[in-house]
């Protein structure tokens, strides 16, 4: 079974030469730390920046420098600063080639719920919604069940969703799935976890294939 | 040359009146104009609608006029860092309106550009669509969103000069230039109120056709909501 920085080493397998890459608050951040140095790579923060880089070095934080998730940050050598509406021309645009955001809920068709539990209170959707209505390659980092051990791989979202038909590939501390018109297709499951594990954490349909190999993380 | 210089921060929001719409840039407490939202807390004005991305902490940005109850309506798409907040939404006292962030900005951009609305996917088939009309462009599903209303903007530049040209620093700039020119009066706060022509043309973020007052901004706190550093 994987931990938090395991799904997101398995994650930033996923992350090729040349993309631009938004990456969402939680496991998501920490995709950053694991994309191979070979490859040229640029994050980009719906706040208003590309070519994002590390936390600054203590005493070098600049107010007017922070990520979506409010956090001081650096840029590096190439970055750019740019307002919200262009940031979000660059999302609504196609022009960001990955996004990476965590969830709540996910359903075998696709539909993502990750902003509203009914009851609770509610901090809203963010960037989310426009993230997810237009990226084309979106990969969901999330753990398998919530802490009530409960599936958060469902045949349909319970929660308000963030959008529908949108998630392509979700990564969790048990497997890599793809989302197929048929179901969530098994790609890998994580070292030590069995099939059987994986099909008692998913209550939508999982549509197992021959062998399943282990991730390689 | 058209000057927009005013003296000072009461100059600069003259005619502000309850029951008003504000736009305030900013991002969580980044590029926010703390003195309009300081003199907006020493007017009192009540029952105003602000459009902002957030909502401020407890006791800093936005915070300050919820702790004042002098929000009526808060258009966002992240609030609730912020308890004071969370207690008059739950009561019931504030009225909350959350949008998706990158409609939230377009809806900022066609009121600055001229146009009443446009169609975007963010939100198709959640909450956010509904009463909303919907209509399929090549296959994919789009909802039509409105251009804001509002009677003031209060954004928050580094530099500027006398005729409301501007620029902005890092990620500061956010959702300020989209509300530039976006209400009736757009009012720009800037750290450092530059002689005419000593701006680069070629490098100004804002043209001062969109801004209507400029004064010099004083005492920046600049508070950082998360402070995350790495060892050297």
């Amino acid at each position: 079974m994987l931990d938090k920085n395991g799904i997101a080493k398995r994650i930033a397998q996923e992350v090729e030469d040349g993309y631009y890459v938004n990456l969402g608050i939680g496991i998501p951040t920490l995709v950053a730390n694991y994309v191979r140095d070979d490859i040229s790579v640029e994050f980009q923060s719906e706040n208003g920046i590309l070519g994002m880089g590390p936390f600054p070095i203590e005493g070098e934080e600049d107010a007017d420098l922070i990520n979506a998730g409010k956090q001081t940050i650096t840029a590096l050598p190439g970055a750019s600063y740019f307002d919200s509406a262009t940031s979000f021309a660059m999302i609504r645009g196609k022009h960001v080639d990955l996004t990476i955001l965590g969830a709540m809920e996910v359903s075998e068709n696709g539909d993502i719920a990750n902003w509203k539990i009914p009851g609770k209170m509610v901090k809203g959707m963010g960037g989310a919604m426009d993230l997810v209505a237009s990226a084309e390659n979106i990969i969901v980092a999330m753990m398998h069940t919530n802490r009530a051990g409960e599936s958060k791989l469902l045949k349909r979202c319970s929660l308000p969703l963030t959008g529908v038909g949108c998630v392509k590939k979700i990564v969790t501390n048990l497997a890599v799935l793809e989302v197929t018109e048929d179901g969530f297709l098994l790609l890998e499951r994580a070292p030590g976890v069995t099939v059987e594990d994986i099909k008692a954490a998913t209550e939508g349909n999982l549509i197992v294939k021959e062998d399943i190999l282990e991730m390689n993380v | 040359m058209i000057r927009k210089t005013v003296t000072n921060v009461t100059d600069a929001l003259a005619g502000v009146q309850d029951g008003m719409t504000f736009m305030l840039g900013g991002f969580g407490l980044c590029g926010i104009p703390e003195n309009a939202i300081s003199e907006l807390v020493r007017l009192g004005v009540k029952d105003i609608t602000c459009i902002s991305n957030n909502a401020g902490v407890d006791d800093f940005g936005l915070g300050l006029l919820l702790h004042q109850h002098q929000i009526k309506k808060m258009v966002s798409s992240y609030v609730g860092e912020n308890d004071e907040f969370e207690r008059q939404m739950l009561s019931g006292e504030l009225e909350v309106e959350l949008t998706p962030q990158g409609t939230l900005a377009e809806k900022c951009r066609a009121a600055q550009a001229g146009f009443p609305a446009f169609f975007t996917p963010a939100g198709y088939g959640t909450e956010v669509a509904e009463g909303k009309e919907v209509r399929e462009f090549d296959g994919k599903m789009y909802i039509l969103e409105e251009a804001f209303k509002a009677d003031f903007a209060f954004v928050k530049a580094w530099k500027g000069d006398a005729a409301g040209n501007l620029i902005f620093k890092g990620t500061a700039r956010n959702f300020n230039p989209c509300m530039c020119g976006a209400a009736t009066i757009t009012v720009a706060e800037v750290e450092e109120l530059v002689p005419e022509g000593e701006l680069d043309p070629n490098q100004i973020h804002i043209p001062g056709i969109f801004v209507q007052r400029i004064f010099q901004g004083k005492d920046y706190e600049k508070r950082i909501e998360q402070r995350t550093v790495r060892q050297k």
